[in-house]
């Protein structure tokens, strides 16, 4: 399917209105002090069309940070897997964000699949949506290569001087244009404004760094054991950050809450940070990744090297969060910079 | 929410029925444990299952039987940990969850034919006892067969009513040695190196296994090149935390690979480029 549509500004505030009559409809919405989050709404007004990324991207809704994956019962010796999913519409994810959902679903449909995911991936509507201008000086999407839809959306929605001009990619997306009157033909002015505006972008947008995206991984392979490593434990406090902000970290921990009655309860997992000093430690005491350096290393090389053996695809989206994020001021584009610094 | 679905979550658990325990030292017990219907659990040497306790969690145990033991399996767990401590606490009758087994253990089909070096050292012997039981139950199908076990002291021993046998036999060269003896202990004394330059074997066609603490894993590693066994006949068991034990939490991966998908078994060939596995 590869159709194009648009809708009139002026009608986008009730095409969320009718939208979220009949389907949980989640998205951006402003916070304050150029924070924005993901949040359920119900008109078009409460959403942020100009945001830069969510303090936590969509994966909150693909793997939630608390998800019931077993009910138990002592007494009765009852084991019960648990699905918990959600039908929901998820308006305005950037491309970076959509490249984070494409990578999730990859890992969670690679065998051994993941029932507890696909079930909730399945429920989700994508609706993405298009960045006109650079966010600022923490993205690094243009060396990515995500600065440009690359498809893991249902709808993409660009934002043209009077229209949102949309891209209709699935079958779950047509039945939402189709399903109201709002939605017209795209004309020719249409797709050349579409045009104009990507052009325009070649411009905005340029490489972040100072190595190119396929030198990537070969630039971490080499910097193992560089001193990059240790000016970085100096200064992380493992507060695990990066790795929550991260649209493509899925570590988890699985736990056991027991009700009061010491007889049933649920087993839950919940995000978990591969900065936790904790995180590798093994019960006999030995901690195969005991130093800070050493996990923020591993945080990267999960980016830019191991996630290519594994996957064949970087799992940087270059949305910028870590950095922005960091307590210690531990940035990608220097940290990836500083090593290309380093001697071969 | 289907039914067909639900059976097919990772996280379905099986309650297995304690049927025996013996507090085997200190700190180790001894559980065997059957399945609903008394269901095989059709496990490889090396394979670990998740063990829950229903409030208290789940932990990742390797198993102790050899294959060949059919309706149950058995476990040691060490007194470790949250879960491990409160199995402490079981005793014939209870219940608790099992998923798996998982991970790749050991290929035996490989072993076939060849002389078998295996090299335990502490909790190590836990599922190496597994391999050792599976070869001498099936004693025709390998040629020479070396076990050396390493403990910390005599008390320190498991299943010595086992290792008693094995001293005996003649097909099997059967050596234990403790980092420090008491005044009792007539057997030999020092690190588990020490063994293995003296050991019988044709390198070309031995395969040595190694299961111990990841501190044994670099010496015995060198012993084992300095008698020449090709990288890729020397078979390691890594221990990690697993939380999931389906390739996705993340706390067991070493580099690119999930050590409870891709291991815990890897040949040392696999290993040695690996930066933080051995």
């Amino acid at each position: 399917m590869d159709k194009y549509v648009v809708l009139k500004k002026s009608d986008f505030n009730g095409f969320i209105k009718s939208l979220s009559k009949t389907q949980k409809v989640m998205a951006p919405v402003a916070k304050g002090n150029n924070n924005y989050a993901f949040e359920e709404v119900s008109s078009g007004e409460e959403i942020s069309i100009s945001h830069i990324p969510t303090i936590l991207p969509p994966k909150k809704y693909f793997m939630p940070q608390r998800e019931t994956i077993l009910a138990f019962s002592k007494k009765e010796h009852e084991w019960k897997p648990i699905l918990e999913k959600e039908p929901l519409v998820v308006f305005g994810i950037h491309t970076c964000d959509l490249e984070g959902i494409q990578l999730l679903n990859k890992v969670f449909t690679t065998p051994p699949q993941d029932t507890n995911y696909i079930n909730r991936m399945n429920d989700i509507t994508t609706i993405g949506l298009e960045c006109n201008d650079y966010c600022d000086e923490y993205a690094s999407c243009c060396v990515m290569n995500n600065h440009l839809p690359n498809s893991g959306y249902d709808l993409f929605f660009t934002e043209l001087s009077n229209d949102f001009m949309v891209h209709i990619l699935t079958e779950k997306g047509e039945k939402i244009t189709g399903g109201t009157p709002l939605f017209s033909e795209a004309q020719s002015a249409h797709h050349k404004a579409l045009e104009q505006l990507r052009s325009k972008k070649k411009e905005l947008f340029k490489d972040e760094v100072v190595v190119q995206n396929n030198e990537l991984k070969e630039l971490f392979a080499r910097t193992v054991h560089s001193a990059v490593w240790e000016d970085i434990q100096n200064r992380c406090v493992a507060c695990g950050n990066c790795t929550n902000v991260c649209p493509t970290c899925y570590c988890f921990d699985i736990k056991d809450d027991i009700n009061l009655d010491l007889n049933t309860g649920v087993r839950i997992r919940s995000w978990d940070s591969c900065q936790n000093e904790t995180f590798a430690k093994v019960a006999g005491g030995e901690n195969f990744r005991e130093e800070r350096g050493s996990r923020q290393r591993h945080r990267y090389m999960r980016k830019f090297n191991y996630s290519i053996g594994k996957f064949n695809k970087y799992f940087c989206t270059g949305c910028g969060r870590c950095s922005r994020t960091c307590m210690a001021k531990i940035n990608l584009k220097e940290t990836i910079n500083s090593l290309a610094g380093e001697k071969k | 929410m289907t039914q067909a679905l639900l059976t097919e979550s990772g996280y379905a658990t099986q309650t297995g029925k304690i049927l025996h325990t013996e507090q085997m030292t200190k700190l180790e017990k001894f559980f065997e444990i059957s399945l609903p219907g008394g269901k095989d659990l059709n496990h490889a040497p090396g394979q670990f299952v998740m063990v829950s306790i229903p409030g208290i969690g789940e932990a990742p145990i390797s198993v102790s039987s050899s294959p060949t033991k059919k309706a149950s399996f058995d476990l040691v767990v060490r007194n470790a940990g949250i879960l491990t401590g409160a199995m402490h606490n079981l005793e014939e009758g209870d219940t608790v969850g099992i998923r798996g087994p998982f991970g790749r253990g050991i290929d035996t089909n490989l072993l076939k034919g060849k002389d078998i070096l295996m090299v335990a050292g502490g909790c190590g012997f836990i599922p190496m006892r597994s391999l050792i039981n599976y070869v001498l139950d099936n004693r025709d199908n390998f040629n020479s067969v070396h076990v050396l076990l390493g403990c910390k002291t005599p008390a320190d021993r498991l299943f010595l009513h086992e290792t008693a046998n094995w001293e005996k036999r003649k097909d099997l060269d059967f050596q234990c040695t403790v980092d420090k003896g008491d005044a009792e202990w007539k057997g030999r004394v020092g690190l588990i190196t020490k063994l293995i330059p003296d050991v019988s074997i044709t390198p070309s066609s031995t395969y040595a296994v190694v299961i111990g603490p990841p501190i044994m894993y670099k010496f015995v590693i060198k012993e084992l090149l300095n008698k020449n066994i090709p990288d890729n006949q020397i078979i390691l068991s890594l221990e990690r935390h697993m939380k999931c034990g389906v390739g996705k939490c993340g706390h067991c991966q070493i580099n690119q690979k999930y050590c409870c998908q891709d291991g815990p078994v890897f040949t040392y060939d696999e290993l040695k480029e690996l930066n933080e596995a051995i």
